[in-house]
């Protein structure tokens, strides 16, 4: 009964077509990277590379929550002021000590992220909107917990995540790596993982085959909104001061920006957990790049657009075939 | 003989992985109704894709009226004089009904904006012709599906179309909407339009196609005169079978009647299911090895009463219980967990992820049982998803082709294969072999039979009268979302199912 069908192997267009959204991302880092060692002063110095690593570092942490949200068809825009939540809270409690303090910021994106899912899977709002809106309150709330005010951090242990290193690489470093080889492995071997997907995908069908879909969804961005809080316990250990009014501001744009060029496709049903870290650190060097060469950070961010829009112009060829 | 309206000559297409239309030829003359048809695959939609310029052939041309075509896109063609409908309804469903039938080609006033008045007025009287009398100001979503195909038909035909082709038009059509259709299709025949008519049901193409092109496997197979041809014929066309083997299976694979114990108590009993404007009160119980069809018109309450016996649809009141045991809670979840696997009308909607692949398809409803930990085993989801392709004879690249580029038929199989992985008590099929090639149909036909032997118990919907017939022990007839007669026994055949669902029309 099978029938093989004889057919000549896709065209190179074709397979370009294929190929681009799911790996040009890396081959546009390497060449980044290419470009850099031989146009660049000092690019391959260790001190460069490191201060590129520890800057990139929230984003992908970010970037790694907004994935699994993208991955159900939804987005999350929230994650900058969950990030200020997380930093507001730290100075709060640090007094108690340093784990008690990660542990109520943590606990404030988790309390974001239930209110985010809750929203998005039993009150049935969009996504864009209940996120939008607790982008607007998230940070609102973060401001009345600092009082408004910049706070130094001076409790060592604390600043210690921030500096400290294992292996000559920087702590905040091995913390975003763990979490991208477990989002990877949650997104490919586990039943949640699996399921989100099928919710990205088409969500009526998923719920016909019983998948629980809102306690999915729920889950979903409450895993983000605590990655994010994690970006924001790291970036306050890092700069070694919490300031509720700037700190993740916009970044809900870098990490899209980095699921849609890592071959993330907004419809979900797709999740590439590499090609988001991949998109980060693409956006990272395209700054460091420009910044090297005495380009304007305005012109990054030209360079930046252009990127998004061949990320997506390639994925939307992919899709419609 | 008059000039060919439309003469597509040795047309060829090559889509990566199948050779959709091998060297095809189709030639449409002034005033006929030319049928077209083949299996799911065999590259019908193709072909109309071709005439209406969405794909551009490889090889041979398409000639419009004497003249070479080369349309770009849906649009063009339908300026130029060809026509479609698709099976689904492709108009917009939040815009009026009159916008919809004038999208595009509004009535102005002399200020250039839209004629509100007078398209509403002339909708109306259009639409009356085609036998709706709805209020064309509503949007068109809030119409029921049957009516909506009558509103993309009379704007198909609006344009002074030479050709006008129909893609499955009846599939969810009432017979009383088919019986407009078929008036409609006449007065093109008498205008001298030419009709492409694609359908999968043998009756209609009798009753009113004067010709026929059968497709196989991207190949044509036989044109000519639908009058020469009998039905056996041209079912062994289709499929590729000799007549004589065609003819002792029957057109059906049913078997027919199952011992259904009588004795044992039902596996699936619904109880006063209400749901406000959909179901009134509708109460049935199905027995292991029994097979019970839901009968009725289109917007009976048919799918609704299967939704909620999945727990997927908010009920006002009544209960489900499987084997004596009420569903703890209406939800999908625990009537899955309860041993209830439904498989939807719409399987694009609601049944299956398109972009995921077939492997993730099947297992989807049964991922608990395959991990450990919340973490899942390849090996188990490998040996459940081979065992469910080979048994159902899946016709894939491989486990991890993507669904959505599958055909029709192999859709349906993995949406099964879905259902029966998570080891039920009770099937519910809504439409199980709707919009599916006739080899596909004769499998799953035969496939309900063999899993109402092993003794499930299954509900089915279909509107097609033989298929609820001949595969049904028990014929639950519904009207307004109530129950309004039974059919038992002897009692079970298509004149009966008419007669009931006429008596309690009336």
């Amino acid at each position: 009964m099978t029938t093989t069908a004889l057919v000549p192997a896709p065209s190179l267009p074709q397979r370009l077509r294929g190929w681009l959204p799911a790996y040009g991302v890396y081959v546009a880092v390497v060449v980044l990277a290419l470009f850099n060692i031989a146009f660049t002063d000092h690019f391959l110095e260790w001190q460069n590379l490191r201060i590129q690593l520890v800057q990139v570092t929230p984003v992908v942490i970010v970037a790694l929550g907004m994935a699994l949200v993208i991955g159900t068809e939804g987005i999350d825009l929230s994650v900058g002021s969950v990030m200020a939540l997380g930093a507001a809270l730290i100075p709060l409690y640090l007094g108690y000590g340093m784990v008690p303090a990660i542990l109520l910021a943590l606990l404030g994106g988790l309390v974001i992220g239930l209110v985010n899912g809750g929203l998005v899977a039993f009150v049935g709002l969009q996504p864009i909107v209940a996120t939008l809106a607790m982008l607007v309150a998230g940070r609102g709330i973060a401001l009345v917990l600092s009082s408004g005010r910049y706070k130094d951090i001076r409790n060592q242990d604390f600043l210690a995540i921030g500096t400290d290193a294992f292996l000559g690489v920087p702590y905040t470093v091995w913390i975003a790596a763990v979490l991208a080889v477990v989002v990877g492995f949650v997104v490919r071997r586990t039943v949640f993982g699996r399921r989100l997907l099928a919710i990205g995908d088409n969500r009526p069908a998923a719920e016909l085959a019983g998948v629980p879909v809102r306690r999915v969804l729920v889950t979903v961005y409450v895993i983000a909104a605590v990655l994010a809080a994690v970006a924001g316990v790291v970036q306050v250990s890092r700069i070694g001061s919490a300031d509720a009014s700037r700190i993740g501001l916009l970044i809900e744009l870098s990490a899209i920006t980095a699921v849609v060029v890592g071959g993330t496709p907004l419809t979900g049903g797709r999740i590439r957990v590499l090609g988001t870290v991949a998109g980060a650190f693409l956006m990272q060097l395209l700054t460091a790049t420009m910044i090297a060469n005495n380009l304007k950070d305005s012109t990054a961010q030209m360079v930046q657009a252009v990127i998004i829009l061949v990320a997506v112009y390639a994925a939307r060829e992919r899709r419609t075939r | 003989m008059s000039e060919p309206l439309l003469d597509v000559v040795g047309v060829s297409k090559q889509f990566p992985g199948v050779r959709a239309l091998d060297d095809v030829s189709f030639t449409l003359r002034p005033g006929e109704v030319h049928a077209l048809v083949g299996e799911n695959g065999a590259g019908k939609s193709t072909l109309i894709k071709v005439i209406t310029g969405v794909y551009r052939p490889d090889g041979g041309e398409v000639r419009f009226l004497g003249r070479p075509a080369a349309f770009n896109g849906p649009l063009d063609a339908q300026h130029a004089g060809i026509s479609t409908i698709y099976q689904e309804v492709n108009l917009i469903p939040l815009m009026s009904v009159a916008r919809n039938l004038f999208l595009g080609r509004e009535p102005r006033n002399r200020l250039g904006l839209v004629d509100a008045g007078r398209m509403h007025r002339e909708a109306a009287e259009i639409l009356a012709g085609y036998g709706i009398t709805s209020d064309v100001r509503r949007p068109l979503g809030l119409m029921a599906l049957g009516a909506q195909q009558m509103v993309a038909l009379a704007r198909a035909v609006m344009v002074d179309a030479r050709v006008v082709v129909m893609d499955e038009p009846t599939s969810s059509l009432e017979p009383r909407e088919v019986e407009t259709l078929f008036g409609v299709i006449h007065q093109l025949h008498g205008r001298g339009v030419g009709i492409v008519y694609v359908s999968h049901r043998l009756d209609e193409l009798y009753r009113i196609c004067d010709s026929v092109t059968v497709l196989r496997d991207g190949r044509l197979v036989h044109t000519g005169a639908l009058a020469e041809l009998d039905r056996v014929a041209l079912v062994s066309h289709m499929l590729g079978r000799p007549a004589a083997e065609v003819r002792r299976a029957g057109f059906t694979s049913f078997a027919g009647s199952h011992d259904a114990a009588t004795d044992r108590p039902p596996v699936l009993r619904a109880e006063g299911l209400s749901s406000r404007h959909r179901l009134a009160g509708v109460s049935f119980a199905v027995r292991p090895g029994e097979v019970v069809g839901l009968g009725g018109l289109l917007g009976a309450g048919r799918s609704e009463t299967i939704k909620a016996c999945a727990g997927a649809l908010p009920l006002d009141a009544g209960t489900v219980e499987v084997d004596g045991r009420p569903l703890r809670r209406p939800t999908p979840v625990h009537a899955l967990r309860a041993g209830i696997a439904v498989q939807p009308e719409d399987r694009k909607a609601e049944g299956l992820a398109l972009g995921l692949s077939v492997r993730e398809n099947i297992a989807l409803a049964v991922l608990p049982r395959l991990s450990a930990a919340g973490l899942v085993s390849e090996k188990k989801i490998d040996r459940i998803v081979e065992t469910f392709m080979t048994r159902l004879r899946i016709k894939a690249a491989g486990p991890h082709q993507r669904v959505g580029d599958l055909s029709g038929g192999n859709q349906q199989k993995v949406l099964l294969a879905r259902l029966l992985a998570t080891g039920p008590k009770v099937l519910l099929l809504d439409e199980p072999t709707r919009g599916i090639d006739v080899g596909a149909k004769a499998e799953v036909q035969a496939l309900i039979d063999e899993l109402a032997a092993e003794g499930l118990g299954v509900v089915l919907v279909s509107s097609d009268a033989e298929e609820l017939i001949e595969g049904s022990d028990r014929v639950v007839v519904l009207r307004d979302g109530a129950v309004v007669g039974e059919l038992r026994g002897d009692q079970v055949t298509t004149e009966q199912l008419m007669n009931t669902i006429a008596v309690a029309a009336s």
